[in-house]
């Protein structure tokens, strides 16, 4: 039995060990778990748009639900100049959810508490917003660390705060879901072993609180991959309507 | 003082902080239902504001325990 409650992110091989000169490239439970969240993606999705009827079957409403929720998320927040970068949000926004959402089932590896795994992706979009608002405004994109307003003998120091704070959103983006993730189901392995240490006398009143937590954390999970790729719009928001 | 112990207090000084996302939390569920009294017919709205309040305050306490955990299992 895992005693310690860190044991659940360790990260083991499946089958046999591949390497790229000193490159560990092995296929472990992580990779598996990832494989199986696109997977789940596509399966769902793909029934989900085979066949459009007039009266949607569950899964297509599913779909067309989601669909409906990213667009508007991304219209509210990044305005209509975003509609060409909504398949990339659709399906970050998805690929977190469903990370999330299988590392619910007890025992499943959840790819998204590894903090390599959120600052890759976080990376990522951080290069891309940067590529974008250059090749939108050139030059004019470094505006965006100049506020407008400011008094003039404020300017060198605001110019250096806003710099920090524009280089540290990938690790934020990052840290922000992987420390949701980590810490909750640290909290609810330490509540499961209170259950199994207080025994069948105490142990009921740490396993009602299990239940509840599952909850909390069922909730937390939309609400990170939400967080995500809402940070990601208001990052493009920024990129593309540079308004200072 | 022996490493050890240091180490101990030191993460337990770096949980502290998530009584500042507890204090976050409240202010900004607070501050939601009383705009909500005030005015319902906008609350809706506001909603998907509220969420993202609330998960960027969580998260701000959660930077705490990554430095706790840090301090536990990196050193």
């Amino acid at each position: 039995m895992a005693t310690n409650p860190m044991h659940q992110f360790e990260v083991y091989r499946i089958g046999p060990e591949i390497k790229l000169g000193t490159i560990d490239i092995s296929f472990t439970n992580a990779s598996l778990f990832m494989v199986i969240s696109s997977l789940a993606i596509l399966l769902i999705f793909n029934l989900g748009s085979k066949k459009n009827s007039l009266l949607p079957s569950k899964v297509q409403l599913l779909t067309e639900l989601s669909y409906i929720f990213v667009s508007k998320m991304i219209s509210d927040t990044a305005g209509s100049k975003a509609k060409p970068y909504f398949a990339f949000i659709f399906s970050l926004f998805m690929f977190v959810l469903f990370c999330n959402m299988f590392g619910m089932i007890p025992y499943a590896f959840t790819v998204t508490s590894h903090i390599i795994v959120t600052f890759i992706l976080a990376s990522f979009i951080f290069v891309g917003v940067t590529i974008i608002g250059f090749m939108k405004h050139g030059l004019g994109y470094l505006k965006l660390f100049v506020p407008s307003g400011v008094p003039a003998i404020l300017l060198p120091l605001i110019i250096v705060i806003e710099i920090i704070s524009y280089l540290s959103r990938p690790v934020s983006l990052s840290v922000r879901l992987f420390a949701n993730m980590m810490a909750g189901h640290t909290m609810m392995k330490v509540f499961g072993g209170f259950v199994i240490s207080l025994g069948i006398v105490g142990g009921w009143l740490p396993l009602s609180f299990s239940v509840a937590l599952t909850g909390l954390e069922i909730l937390v999970a939309f609400l990170q991959a939400y967080v995500f790729a809402i940070l990601t719009c208001i990052y493009l928001n920024d990129a593309l309507n540079l308004h200072h | 003082m022996e490493l050890e112990a240091a180490k101990m207090i030191g993460a337990g000084l770096a949980a502290i902080s998530l009584a500042g996302a507890g204090v976050g939390i409240g202010i900004i569920f607070g501050n939601y239902l009383s705009g909500a009294m005030r005015n319902p017919s906008a609350a809706q709205k506001q909603f998907p504001n509220l969420l993202l309040g609330f998960a960027l305050a969580e998260a701000t306490g959660l930077f705490g325990l990554v430095v706790a955990l840090i301090i536990l299992f990196a050193f």
